[in-house]
C-alpha cells in the first residue's frame, strides 16, 4: 500500500464522512437494519477498501485478493456502502438493501453478492472461517492476508473463543482481526451484560499480538495493520475503540440505536450534523 | 434372491461372514481421496483414532488439523477451508458434529455453500456402552431438511469407502453417516455405487412389500427377506444409501408395485428415512408404511446387539413388520 500522505488522509476521512451519510440514506429507503456500528465502523472501512487491500472491484473472484472478513454480519450496511463507492456494483443498487430480489440481503450472502466473502449474522463464527481460508494460504503458499472484523458483544461467544486459541496455537500471522470495541450490544451495555475487560490480557494469554487504536483515527489504524504485517510469529487482534453511531449525535453511545434504522425525520437531522462535520474535518486539515 | 446386478458378498448368510466397521471405510476412502487430490484435508476433534481419521493425518500431516473439543470451531474452521479452494472432511461423533454445531453447519456451510464433507462416526444405538449420549440418533433429519446439503449412510465398510471417494469428488456440502461396531460386509468391491441411485439388494419372485433400509441394518433386513421368503412373503429389499438426494422415482415405482413399505435405519423413525419415504409416497403413491427405528425414545447402555432388540431393530422386528404392511393393503 502506498504510504498515508496528508492528502491521501483527507481523502479518506472526507470520504468515510460521504460513506456515512449514504448508510443514513440507505437504511432510511431500507426502513429496517442496524445504524450504530456500521457508522461507527465507517472510518476503519474506508480505510480499508481504500488504503489497505489489495483488490479489485472489477473482479472479486481474484485468487490473490486479500480477504475482508466480517464475522458480525449485521453491520453489513457500511460494507455495501464501501463496496458501492469502491466500485462492486452500481450505487443504485444500495436502494435494494433489504428488499426482495435484493443481492444485498439484511444479514450478508457469499453466493448472493461477489466480493462478500462469507455468509454472516450468526456471531462467533468469522474468525473461524477467516482462520480456514488463511490456511489455505499457508498450504498454497499464497502471500494474501485475512482481515477479520468482528463485534465485541460476539465475544461472548464460545466458538470465537475456540479460534483465538487455535490461530494462537498455528501462529497464523497472516491473520488479522479486528475488534470494533464500542462497548454495546442489544440489551445494554457489554461491561454490564457480560463483561469481556481485560480483552487485550485475554488475547495476549492466547498468546496473540494485541494493538489498540483509536477506531476512528484513520492514521493510527493503518499504522496498526502496518505493525501487523510485521509480526511473523503471531495473529495480531488490533482492538479498535469505536464510538457507535459516531457522527450523529444522537446515536452516537446509545446502545437503542444497534438495531434500527432511523426515520424520515432522524435521517434529516442526521444528514444535516453529518455535512456540517464534514466542513469540520476540512478546516481543520486546511 | 440377491439381485445379481448388486454382486453382493456370496458368502452373505454364512455363520462366518466378514464382518467390519463402516467407519473403517471412512479411514480408507479418505487416504484415496486424499492421493487422489491435493486439495483434500481433514480435521478431527480430538477423536482422531476413533473416526479413523488417523491413517490420513499419518500419510499427510501437513493436511490434518486437530481442532482439540471444539467442534464449532472445526465446522467454521473447514467452512473457511472450503470457500478457499480447499476439500475438508471434517470428523467427530455424529452426537457432536452434527449435533453440537448445528448452526454453524446451517450458516456457515449450507448456506454459505462450502464445499465441506461432515462425517458423523458413532451413529445410532449401536454404538451401545457409551448410552445415549453418545448414541446419535437424529442427525439424518436434523441435516436432510437443510438446503444445499447431501446425506449418505451406506451400509457397509465397502460402501462408505465408495461414498467417502465419491464425496470428495462432488463440489458442495455432504454429510456422511456411519457406525461404531463391526457390522457384516454385504457389498464388494465390484457393487456399483452411483450416487443419488438407490439399489435393489434382494428380489423374491413375487414382491409383496419393499423394505427400504440404510446403514448397517441393510444386513438384518436382507436376512429378514431371505426368511421371510422361505415362509412364502415376497419381498425387495431396496439399499437407500443417498438419503438426499432421494431417489424417488425408485421407491415410488417400488410402492407402486408392491402397495405395500417398511423402513429401516437405526434412527428416529421421525424425520429421518422413514419421514423422507412417508413424504415421497404420501404425494405420488400413497401406500401402508410401517417404520423401524426408534419410536421416539432415547436409547441406553448395552451390548449392541441386545439393543438393538430391546429397541425394535431386530430381524424378527423387520418381520413382523412387513406383515402388519401387508395386512394393511
Amino acid at each position: 500500500m502506498e504510504s498515508l500522505h496528508d492528502k491521501k488522509l483527507k481523502y479518506l476521512e472526507e470520504l468515510a464522512n460521504k460513506i456515512r451519510e449514504t448508510i443514513i440514506e440507505t437504511l432510511l429507503e431500507a426502513g429496517s437494519g442496524h445504524s450504530a456500528g456500521p457508522l461507527g465502523m465507517a472510518d476503519i472501512f474506508t480505510a480499508l477498501y481504500f488504503h489497505i487491500l489489495n483488490h479489485d472491484p472489477k473482479n472479486p473472484d481474484w485468487p490473490d485478493r486479500d480477504r475482508l472478513i466480517l464475522s458480525n454480519g449485521h453491520i453489513c450496511p457500511v460494507r455495501y456502502v464501501a463496496m458501492a463507492y469502491a466500485g462492486y456494483f452500481p450505487m443504485e443498487e444500495l436502494k435494494t438493501l433489504r428488499k426482495i430480489n435484493t443481492r444485498l440481503q439484511g444479514h450478508p450472502h457469499r453466493t448472493a453478492l461477489p466480493g462478500v466473502e462469507t455468509t454472516s449474522g450468526p456471531l462467533g463464527s468469522g474468525i473461524s472461517q477467516s482462520i480456514g481460508v488463511a490456511l489455505t494460504a499457508r498450504l498454497d503458499n499464497k502471500k494474501y492476508r485475512v482481515y477479520c472484523l468482528t463485534s465485541d458483544g460476539e465475544h461472548q461467544e464460545g466458538n470465537t473463543w475456540e479460534a483465538i486459541m487455535f490461530a494462537g496455537k498455528h501462529k497464523l500471522s497472516n491473520l488479522t482481526v479486528v475488534i470494533d470495541r464500542n462497548n454495546i450490544q442489544i440489551d445494554g451495555y457489554t461491561e454490564s451484560i457480560m463483561p469481556l475487560e481485560p480483552l487485550r490480557e485475554k488475547y495476549e494469554s492466547f498468546n496473540w499480538h494485541v494493538l489498540e487504536v483509536d477506531g476512528h483515527n484513520m492514521f493510527e489504524f493503518v499504522d496498526a495493520v502496518n505493525e501487523a504485517k510485521a509480526i511473523y510469529e503471531k495473529p495480531t487482534a488490533i482492538i479498535a475503540h469505536t464510538i457507535p453511531g459516531k457522527g450523529v449525535s444522537f446515536m452516537e453511545g446509545d446502545f437503542r440505536w444497534h438495531g434500527k434504522p432511523p426515520n424520515k425525520e432522524e435521517a434529516v437531522r442526521a444528514l444535516a450534523e453529518l455535512r456540517s462535520l464534514r466542513g469540520r474535518i476540512q478546516s481543520e486539515h486546511e | 434372491m440377491l439381485n445379481p446386478d448388486a454382486k453382493l458378498n456370496p458368502k452373505l448368510f454364512d455363520a462366518d461372514v466378514e464382518q467390519k466397521p463402516t467407519r473403517d471405510g471412512y479411514g480408507d476412502g479418505l487416504v484415496i481421496a486424499g492421493e487422489k487430490d491435493p486439495n483434500v484435508v481433514a480435521l478431527c476433534a480430538d477423536l482422531t483414532e476413533s473416526t479413523r481419521s488417523e491413517p490420513f493425518a499419518k500419510k499427510f500431516p501437513d493436511r490434518f488439523f486437530e481442532i482439540g473439543v471444539a467442534e464449532q470451531n472445526m465446522a467454521t474452521i473447514a467452512a473457511g477451508l472450503g470457500i478457499s479452494g480447499k476439500i475438508p472432511f471434517i470428523s467427530s461423533y455424529a452426537v457432536f458434529s452434527p449435533g453440537r454445531n448445528y448452526e454453524q453447519i446451517r450458516t456457515t456451510i449450507a448456506y454459505n455453500d462450502a464445499n465441506v464433507k461432515i462425517a458423523g462416526a458413532h451413529a445410532g444405538i449401536s454404538v451401545g456402552a457409551d448410552g445415549a449420549t453418545h448414541q446419535a440418533t437424529e442427525d439424518i433429519a436434523i441435516m436432510r431438511v437443510i438446503p444445499n446439503m447431501r446425506v449418505v449412510v451406506p451400509c457397509d465398510w465397502i460402501q462408505t469407502k465408495k461414498a467417502t471417494i465419491v464425496s470428495a469428488e462432488l463440489k458442495g456440502p455432504v454429510y456422511l453417516r456411519f457406525g461404531r461396531e463391526k457390522s457384516p460386509v454385504v457389498t464388494t468391491e465390484e457393487t456399483p455405487f452411483v450416487f443419488g441411485e438407490t439399489q435393489v439388494f434382494w428380489k423374491s419372485k413375487k414382491s409383496e412389500c419393499a423394505i427400504v433400509v440404510c446403514g448397517m441394518l441393510t444386513y438384518a433386513a436382507l436376512v429378514a427377506a431371505r426368511e421371510l421368503d422361505s415362509e412364502g412373503i415376497g419381498t425387495m429389499v431396496i439399499n437407500c444409501h443417498t438419503i438426499k438426494p432421494f431417489d424417488y422415482k425408485t421407491i415410488v415405482a417400488a410402492a407402486k408395485k408392491c402397495g405395500a413399505v417398511v423402513t429401516v435405519e437405526e434412527h428416529q423413525v421421525h424425520g429421518g428415512l422413514g419421514g423422507v419415504v412417508a413424504e415421497t409416497l404420501a404425494k405420488h403413491q400413497p401406500t401402508p408404511i410401517e417404520y423401524i427405528g426408534l419410536q421416539d425414545t432415547f436409547g441406553e447402555s448395552g451390548p449392541p446387539p441386545a439393543l438393538l432388540l430391546k429397541y425394535g431393530m431386530g430381524i424378527k422386528d423387520i418381520k413382523e413388520a412387513v406383515k402388519r404392511a401387508i395386512e394393511r393393503k
